[in-house]
């Protein structure tokens, strides 16, 4: 079988993922905010930039006040570079071609990696003089420069535009950084055979040839003894529940009903392990172990997870905990 | 210090698996390399393994693979998110305690589902460097341009390492780029990745790999010829490309020099350059002799570059070639983070 499902899948934090970022990285990008370039001189002599928190070579604690605090810049010398022709969209802070390379800002002894916006990969080289473009308004991130620029022979750098501070402003303390990475996920053989099943109204499991242990939406591994699930077994959609929880958070998920409900463990017949479902159809208090309950499926099957709506309770006696205590 | 040796090694590389998922990779590869070693799956005293959540975009998604192990009765077990050379590391040091005899440690993923290049940006200092998203190959080409610069390679030489993996890579199985290109056919290609070639930049793998270590006569037993682990070191340096001499890699240098490199013949290295500059970084860092040395006979990271699982591979494929009577001793490496930043250097040898 080489037909697999796959699926478009997005890893991403909505909004962007936040940081504290302490004192001393603070105190740089408050440096940006204001338009300047700042450094520490450290132990040896070297002067860092940008600043962390620990020398990098005796790792001793930088501190965030002090006079070994200078500012450098804003002209620097590229160390090293490289061009990127085809910008990516939604990440680069450039939406042209551009260079990605270290800089040594003047005064300085370490480089700092930021973009170089020159036109081409023929405007820049090792040892090309640049200086900041600076945002207006600026945040305290590290594209408060926008990117640096080529400077000609005699040219003045831009200096960066005025800050004006907000009333009441603090000292930067944190940052936002949109996260977001995609991808096209496959299911895999025993996967896709599930869901296919579920798309038939079956819930298909598997077993190892060795085994007599079935495993429900099995992934394709007895994982007691690592061997292909190759034989498919279906299992019933009826079954017992194990565990399950009343959940209280809203809006976990599109599929979720309103709260409180329960999401349960069910010991399906004929299976070997739990399957997961929503539980409804009767009173969230009288949810409980042993409990025997049936799948909804729901009108129009497709194959994935939606083709089972919730299990619903088959008003059976319910069954005896030696049936089930081996799967808590 | 007990005599701890690799006993078995197998790998399985694609340029890219569209049916299996990363589970269903894992199985065949981890039943033959215990196959090969002879020791029974409940003999098996410490699991380990490495890889990358973020391959697979999920959290704990490495949690998955342990269905091919077969975890029952349950087994003792740990995880590097990581490459899997720095999971042998740890399986090294719980056989070192005693406490264990023996130790199946496997890497895998899957490189092909998401955007490698961009998903190893995640590993970069999250707020002077992730912001502006440099890729895995902006990082790398940054540390090119600077060797370059530095007159320490010619573009010349760095197509000659090319040319050279690629021509290793004719010989082997799991090799995704193979080929009889030269030198001169490489300095052709157009720049993509200023200053790089796409000849010097490793090819998108799907993979799995998987060794079993053993100790003192248990490897005896399990191997006719077992590959010993004379000794294996890891050092780091500081993260930040801007403070770090991007021309040397003064990690694998130090690694090397605890770990004795230098104290008798190599063979054979396997290098874990996933460019080709970093190859002519880590010889002179390792103090290879090219004349004397054959690097990366199995082509390298640049034949295939399985990521989670290529530093553990360089390992196996050294143990390999000792066990086969191909060598008698040899260096493998293998790297992490960004532009060298951390660096495993392991001595192998056979009796």
């Amino acid at each position: 079988m080489t037909d697999v499902f796959t699926a478009h899948h997005v890893i991403e934090y909505p909004g962007g993922y936040t940081r504290s970022v302490g004192p001393v990285i603070g105190r740089f990008l408050t440096g940006l905010r204001d338009g300047k370039l700042l450094a520490v001189r450290l132990a040896d002599g070297r002067v860092l930039v940008p600043p962390t928190e620990y020398d990098p070579t005796t790792s001793a604690d930088i501190q965030p006040e002090g006079d070994h605090w200078i500012e450098v810049g804003p002209r620097g010398t590229v160390q090293a570079f490289t061009w990127v022709d085809e910008p990516r969209a939604g990440k680069h802070p450039l939406q042209k071609p551009f260079a990605f390379a270290l800089i040594r800002p003047d005064g300085a002894d370490t480089a700092m990696l930021h973009m170089v916006d020159c036109g081409s990969a023929d405007a820049i080289r090792v040892g090309s003089r640049v200086a900041p473009r600076w945002r207006s308004e600026r945040e305290g991130f590290i594209t408060d420069i926008e990117a640096w620029m080529p400077l000609g022979d005699g040219e003045e750098p831009q200096p960066a535009p005025l800050h004006v501070p907000a009333e009441d402003e603090q000292p930067v303390t944190g940052i936002t950084v949109p996260i977001r990475l995609e991808y096209t996920l496959n299911a895999g053989v025993a996967t896709t055979r599930y869901l296919r099943g579920l798309g038939e109204g079956k819930i298909i499991g598997g077993r190892a040839p060795s085994s007599d242990e079935v495993y429900a939406a099995s992934r394709g591994t007895d994982p007691k003894s690592g061997e292909p699930t190759s034989i498919e077994v279906e299992v019933r959609d009826t079954g017992v529940i194990t565990t399950f929880c009343v959940v209280n958070v809203p809006g976990l998920s599109e599929l979720a009903p309103e709260i409180p409900y329960v999401s349960a463990q069910i010991l399906l017949d004929g299976a070997n392990n739990t399957f997961f479902g929503l539980i409804r159809g009767c009173e969230v208090d009288d949810v409980h172990m042993g409990m025997r309950v049936k799948a909804h499926w729901a009108d129009e099957l497709i194959a994935d997870h939606t083709a089972i709506k919730w299990f619903e309770p088959t008003g059976e006696r319910d069954a005896p905990y030696e049936h089930y205590k081996d799967y808590l | 210090m007990r005599d701890v040796a690799v006993v078995s090694y197998a790998c399985s590389s694609v340029a890219r698996d569209p049916v299996h998922n990363e589970t269903e990779m894992i199985g065949p590869v981890l039943r033959e390399a215990m196959a090969q070693s002879g020791v029974a799956k409940g003999d098996i005293g410490f699991v380990c393994s490495g890889s990358l959540d973020y391959l697979q975009g999920g959290p704990f998604a490495f949690v998955a693979g342990l269905d091919a192990v077969g975890a029952w009765p349950p087994v003792r077990e740990s995880h590097v998110e990581m490459d899997a050379a720095w999971a042998l590391y740890e399986a090294w040091v719980a056989i070192q305690t005693g406490e264990v005899d023996t130790a199946l440690v496997y890497g895998f993923g899957k490189s092909t589902p998401g955007d490698l290049h961009e998903i190893m940006s995640l590993q970069l200092d999250p707020y002077y460097l992730l912001p502006l998203w440099p890729s895995m190959v902006d990082m790398a080409a940054l540390q090119a341009s600077a060797l370059l610069e530095a007159d320490g390679a010619t573009e010349r030489e760095l197509a000659e390492v090319a040319a050279r993996s690629q021509r290793n890579a004719t010989a082997n199985p799991n090799a995704v780029r193979k080929g009889e290109a030269s030198a001169d056919d490489i300095v052709r290609q157009p720049v993509t990745h200023h200053p790089l070639r796409d000849a010097d930049i490793f090819p998108i793998t799907d993979g799995v790999a998987a060794v079993v270590l053993a100790a003192d006569e248990t490897a005896r037993r399990a191997c006719k010829r077992p590959a010993w682990i004379r000794s294996i070191e890891h050092r780091i340096e500081a993260h930040s490309v801007g403070v770090r001499d991007l021309t040397r890699s003064e990690s694998t240098r130090a690694a090397a020099l605890a770990a004795g490199v230098a104290n008798g013949k190599v063979d054979i290295a396997e290098l874990h350059a996933q460019f080709s500059h970093e190859e002519l970084i880590l010889v002179d860092a390792l103090g290879l002799d090219a004349e004397k040395t054959s690097i990366n006979p199995s082509g390298g990271a640049l034949a295939a570059n399985p990521v989670m699982s290529a530093g553990l591979a360089r390992i196996g494929e050294v143990a390999r070639r000792i066990t086969n009577g191909e060598a008698d001793r040899g260096v493998a490496h293998a790297a992490s983070g960004p532009c060298l930043q951390q660096n495993l250097v392991c001595v192998l040898e056979g009796d």
